[in-house]
């Protein structure tokens, strides 16, 4: 099974361990993992802004880079959700479809392809799991508090097989952070707020970490945590469920 | 209004000013929300009414001039006049004339958020009409000059005291009373005497049913219904997307809106006037306004399924700590901000980018409307259509230059991680919003890229 | 040309090709019993059940519990002395000083704790409105579990004006209080007639 590995470009440069933390976790469970050399962004921060046009050369090398691979496994909901939803190909979108439809977020990958039960790992810890809405929503890793719905959780099922691990109850199990791409400093006061009020629900829960499927998401509570010289840490899931 | 020429994070800027008051409306419209989440799954049918209605609405679009016509044909039918109102000028236009018919200078109106949209209200005033909100929420948004902030609950972002205060001075209520049940009350006696003695009564519609001509109106406070019973004309104003097929369809629509808007099993009033009362007139106002163009946009027309609940509003977790006013326009929210742009894109454009595209407003949506799907479409058209910044648009060209080549990426990123300085919710200075509140991740002293060439090389070498 | 034809014209360019409605299914309630249902839901929304074995049942409780109202008002045929009829032809804006009115509804809704009432019935149409307290009178037999329900019943029926009513009305526009008594009836009372 050959599996490449889209990093997203924020991961690259600011988290490389939580890039390392994913593949050294898919390789252990069984994926052959290849990091294509020269791979750029997925293209939604443009996207996102209204700059679909903007985001071709990233489409053109992710089409590119990534075609040949049976599954590709990206450690970011959003990122991934955007890829399958407006990954398209002047040059050759057949390969674009291909993609879009063998595009993976990392846990949903441990879960339904390589259909991970058991874990070695141990975190011991209280931890509190966000809900990132382009996974959840849009991916559909997690049943959503708004629909009439049976409840599953991919991301907490894996959660779940850590040792010692301690996951806390949130008052709001599925509110936004308010990181939200470029919304982040273009609605600054909202966007902090946001991140606020999820920060103390997890604070009021007693969280020592604040986990979570993407990056950018806690970034954005990383920033107001450190800020306020919080104790508590944001890890990424990938590298809990390596730890 | 403080509003004029400011957009929605200026405006959301200055409301987040106050930050104990953000945490009051927050929670105050998330427990709407939760009583919203609690009624709905006491029903285990309720995605399939979801999807039964959004269907519903499918061919009410797709067979809205035939509707029209068979309600126009049976509501006069019944008795009632109907007019067609191409833009918001001649819906006031006509309202006016029916008023200038009967010499009438002083009306009830109940809410109707169409007549907020076609600012009705500032047009009669100016033609010497009194217009008397009826709503108790709008009668105090009316009573303090301003607009409603929601449209289910108008004046969601006053505190009780406030409104003490405002019924002190304009209805003579003992200064520092703020209890809800002394103010509602004195409101009751207030506007009991304004249903006794006014002529003519306005009403918004919910719904309109084509099958019959009858049209649906749901209060709890039952004003549209004491408006109506009491005048002897009743001008009911609706926009064109209101129509349902059949009466049937009532069942499906009745069970989804007042769970979606406030969490109750239904509205205490759902009234179905079909016929005018005996020597009394009935008009209905077909509107417009931009409603056929938005039908004719293929992205965009699913904004006309909406039933006006604002279960969107309640969930939206940015809409929760902006306020209504932040939204500048007579429908604030995620629903606002899809319907907005398609009135006027200039002013309206800021809209679409007042939201991190979570999706919950999709979510809860009762026809199923694709909300955030449609933020994300309007962003693309806005920005085709010029109407977003042009310092926004060199930053982001900028941005996608750099992330286009990877190999420029490469070189700055070793020269100190290029993201930083590039992407712009990280730009490391003080200037930029990101800093204001918020601390920086630090830099590693590789990136992941780097790190993978030297590990790759070993592993090729072993 | 007419807004009227350049409305129609619009929409008729712009509107997507014919979508076929869908077809609308029953869903089991799984109600124990309609009326308890029913009751449940009334209670819940701030309204008063009476279940009772005849009409003189109601004017008991009536008596009773609307002791020192002044104007007590009905549209039910017989009536005991000191209960004003109210007949067709009533100037509305007489109403308004009544304190109780007593009407018949059609049937009642278990999942929402609605009425249905129609002009025949209620002879003036703001008459469930204006009055301060409101009593409503269905038989048990008359109670259906959802809103598809009622509108089967309803079918084509022809009125001028109808309404469900469920419970007082309210408002919770200050600050999210639930008020009982916004412009209509403060109370509400159904009873359900065995």
């Amino acid at each position: 099974m050959k599996v490449g590995l889209f990093i997203p470009c924020y991961v690259n440069e600011f988290y490389p361990n939580v890039a390392i933390a994913t593949m050294e976790l898919l390789e252990k469970y069984g994926a052959d993992v290849d990091y294509p050399i020269g791979q750029s962004c997925c293209g939604q921060p443009m996207a996102n802004s209204g700059f679909e046009s903007a985001s071709q050369g990233c489409n053109e090398l992710l089409t590119k880079n990534f075609s040949s691979f049976d599954y590709i496994v990206c450690p970011s909901g959003s990122c991934t959700l955007h890829i399958k939803d407006h990954l398209h190909s002047e040059k050759n979108e057949a390969d674009a479809k291909s993609i879009r439809s063998k595009i993976y977020e990392l846990t949903e990958f441990l879960t339904d392809v390589l259909k991970v039960e058991k874990l070695d790992a141990k975190f011991p810890h209280k931890v509190g799991m966000h809900q990132s809405c382009h996974g959840q929503r849009g991916l559909k890793l997690s049943q959503m508090s708004e629909l009439v719905a049976s409840p599953f959780s991919k991301p907490l099922q894996l959660l779940q097989m850590v040792e010692g691990i301690e996951l806390i109850e949130l008052k709001r199990t599925d509110e936004c952070c308010g990181f939200g791409g470029t919304f982040c400093v273009a609605e600054e006061a909202v966007s902090v707020k946001m991140g606020k009020d999820r920060v103390k629900d997890h604070e009021n829960n007693g969280a020592e970490f604040i986990t979570g499927v993407d990056m950018s998401c806690l970034m954005h509570l990383e920033g107001i945590l450190k800020r306020k010289k919080s104790n508590i840490k944001v890890k990424h899931i990938a590298e809990i469920l390596n730890s | 209004m403080e509003s004029k020429g400011k957009d929605h994070a200026q405006l959301s800027d200055i409301f987040n000013k106050d930050e104990p008051r953000v945490d009051w409306h927050d929670e105050t419209l998330w427990f709407v929300r939760q009583k919203r989440d609690k009624a709905v799954k006491a029903i285990p049918e309720w995605e399939q009414l979801r999807e039964t209605a959004s269907q519903i609405k499918n061919n009410v679009l797709s067979n809205l001039d035939g509707y029209l016509i068979q309600f126009e044909e049976e509501a006069k039918k019944n008795g009632a006049i109907i007019h067609w109102a191409a833009d918001a000028k001649e819906h006031n236009e006509i309202v006016y004339s029916i008023l200038a018919k009967h010499s009438v200078t002083k009306i009830v109106k109940s809410k109707s958020m169409l007549t907020e949209e076609c600012h009705l209200n500032p047009y009669l005033k100016e033609k010497g009409i009194n217009v008397v909100d009826t709503d108790l929420g709008e009668r105090i948004v009316q009573l303090a000059d301003e607009t409603p902030s929601h449209i289910v609950l108008p004046c969601i972002h006053w505190k009780k005291e406030e409104i003490g205060e405002l019924f002190h001075h304009h209805l003579g209520t003992p200064k520092g009373n703020a209890d809800p049940q002394f103010l509602t009350n004195a409101a009751r006696l207030h506007l009991r005497q304004k249903f006794l003695t006014r002529k003519i009564a306005i009403t918004g519609v919910n719904f309109a049913v084509a099958e019959t001509g009858e049209f649906v109106v749901c209060t709890n406070e039952g004003n549209a219904d004491m408006g109506a019973h009491l005048a002897d004309v009743h001008i009911a104003c609706m926009g064109i997307e209101k129509i349902i097929p059949h009466r049937k369809h009532l069942g499906i629509f009745l069970r989804l809106l007042a769970r979606s808007a406030t969490g109750q099993p239904i509205t205490t009033y759902s009234s179905h006037f079909r016929s005018p009362r005996k020597n009394q007139e009935l008009h209905i106002v077909l509107v417009d306004n931009g409603r056929s163009v938005q039908l004719g946009r293929k992205d965009f027309r699913n904004s006309l399924k909406c039933i006006r609940c604002a279960a969107c509003f309640n969930t939206c977790p940015v809409y929760r700590r902006s306020g209504g006013h932040s939204y500048h326009t007579a429908i604030a929210g995620p629903i606002g901000s899809i319907l907005a742009p398609n009135l006027d894109m200039k002013q309206y454009a800021d809209l679409p980018f007042a939201s991190t595209l979570c999706g919950s407003c999709s979510n809860v949506c009762p026809v199923k409307i694709d909300i955030h799907d449609q933020l994300y479409k309007w962003r693309q058209v806005l920005v085709k259509e010029g109407h977003v910044g042009i310092a926004k648009k060199a930053g982001i060209n900028g941005m996608a230059f750099m992330l286009n080549h990877p190999g420029l990426l490469k070189v700055v990123g070793k020269t100190g991680r290029w993201a930083m300085r590039n992407i712009p919710f990280v730009v490391n200075n003080k200037m930029n919003p990101w800093y204001k509140q918020r601390d920086l991740p630090e830099a590693p002293t590789q990136s992941f890229n780097e790190w993978y060439v030297k590990n790759k090389s070993k592993k090729n070498e072993q | 040309m007419s807004s009227r034809e350049t409305i129609l014209a619009a929409v008729q360019l712009a509107r997507p090709d014919h979508i076929q409605l869908p077809e609308l299914k029953k869903y089991e309630q799984g109600f124990d019993d309609l009326q308890q249902q029913f009751a449940k839901v009334l209670e819940t929304i701030g309204g008063k059940v009476y279940e009772v074995n005849s009409e003189e049942e109601i004017f008991t409780v009536v008596n009773e519990k609307f002791k020192g109202e002044k104007r007590i008002v009905s549209t039910l045929s017989s009536v005991p002395d000191g209960i004003e009829i109210i007949r067709n032809g009533t100037e509305p804006h007489t109403l308004e000083d009544i304190d109780l009115a007593i009407i018949n509804a059609h049937f009642g809704v278990a999942e929402n704790g609605a009425v249905w009432t129609t002009e025949d019935i209620t002879i003036e149409r703001v008459l469930p409105f204006i009055c301060q307290h409101l009593a409503v009178v269905i038989r048990r037999k008359d109670i259906v579990a959802t809103m598809q329900d009622a509108y089967d019943i309803i079918g084509n029926n022809d009125y001028g004006f109808g309404a469900f009513i469920a419970g007082p009305s309210k408002t919770a526009d200050i600050e999210q209080s639930l008020v009982l008594g916004a412009h209509g009836p403060k109370t509400m009372t159904v009873f359900i007639l065995n």
